[in-house]
């Protein structure tokens, strides 16, 4: 697969091929990412753009690169984006509401002079150049030719390198630390103001969700002996979100009626 | 074809991430288009490394990956540290200096 992907970015025909079919395709994801309103799904779009740069560097006789970019980034860091995203809460999408009047022109003019900018200057950096192309340097295998330099010239980058991800590692645990302010309380403390509390009602604990046998499911209350709903029985964040059932349409005699008027 | 197709893809997708920074208040996805700019600038080392025909570029290319990593981890830290006091992922609700 990597031999023929390879052969693929050596000849100019095929790579031209792929160059124009993935091109749009990463521009398009790109700007998808900006106008789409949920982050899961900007998160989505952004590793395939990862992905097909990730082909871009294979083509691009950069394969160790090609391989460390789907690893480390569609891999470590698109998962690592999708696990805060979780954290966080999916559906704290934000309104796309500007905050400041006027600020998406305003942008997006200037990022259109800026992009100009960029691609002219960076169209000038390579024209009246041939392309020398990585036959030589990767005459020992791409891998090893980048062994030689790390180890060699770029050693010292390499070991700061390495002293700024422990550095990141040890901060990211500091900022994530938390510290309790109360103290946490045991079960047994919970025990005692459940029945210290006046009524002997909740001694027991908290009813369990469902309507047994028709609907035994988290979102609908559980019907207390005397046929009411107890809406103590479901999460608290259920509720919150809105996806809590009337536990009536499952009751018995309803179902009855139900089905005595079709 | 020419290796400077490579270098427009990446100077264009450098700007959406830059526009997405401006524009968007979700800070995990304003984090999303600063990742974005860093690949960008990743592709263009990589292609200058092929056109120059050494491999200097592609080491540049390898360590901006590491200290994207880093960034991350540590951003997504901060992130997390600022919805817990705040209830929030929104950069708007970040203005404890305002005040």
């Amino acid at each position: 697969m990597i031999n023929y992907a390879l052969e693929l970015g050596q000849t100019a025909k095929p790579e031209a091929v792929l160059f124009y079919i993935l091109a749009p395709l990463t521009v398009a994801a790109a700007i998808g990412m900006l106008v789409v309103k949920k982050a899961v799904h900007s998160a989505i779009l952004l590793a395939w753009v990862m992905v097909t740069l990730a082909i871009f560097y294979i083509a691009q006789d950069a394969a160790f690169l090609g391989i460390v970019q789907i690893v480390v980034y569609t891999g470590a860091v698109m998962m690592l984006f999708l696990f805060i995203l979780m954290l966080v809460g999916v559906d704290s999408s934000e309104s796309l509401t500007e905050t400041i009047k006027g600020l998406r022109w305003i942008a997006i003019t200037a990022s259109v002079g800026f992009g100009g900018l960029l691609i002219s200057l960076l169209g000038r950096a390579s024209l009246g150049r041939t392309t020398t192309g990585l036959v030589d340097a990767n005459s020992n295998g791409n891998v090893e030719g980048l062994a030689q330099l790390i180890f060699s010239d770029y050693v010292w980058p390499f070991e700061v390198i390495s002293a700024l991800l422990i550095t990141a590692a040890v901060g990211a645990m500091v900022l994530a630390h938390h510290e309790r302010t109360v103290k946490r309380v045991s079960q047994r403390e919970q025990s005692q103001a459940r029945f210290r509390s006046g009524s002997l009602a909740a001694a027991a604990g908290l009813p369990g969700p469902g309507v047994f046998a028709l609907h035994n499911a988290v979102d609908v209350p559980a019907l207390l002996p005397d046929g009411t709903p107890a809406p103590t029985s479901i999460s608290a964040t259920l509720k919150a979100r809105g996806d809590m059932l009337d536990s009536a349409q499952y009751q018995l005699d309803n179902n009855d009626n139900a089905a005595e008027d079709k | 074809m020419n290796s400077a197709n490579y270098l427009y893809l990446s100077a264009l997708l450098f700007t959406i991430g830059a526009v997405g920074v401006v524009i968007r208040r979700n800070a995990i996805v304003v984090f999303m288009c600063v990742e974005l700019m860093l690949n960008a600038a990743n592709l263009s080392f990589v292609t200058f490394s092929r056109i120059n025909g050494n491999l200097d570029g592609q080491v540049v290319a390898f360590f901006t990956m590491v200290v994207a990593a880093c960034e991350v981890v540590v951003g997504l830290a901060i992130i997390v540290t600022i919805y817990r006091s705040r209830r929030s992922a929104s950069v708007d609700d970040a203005n404890l200096l305002k005040r």
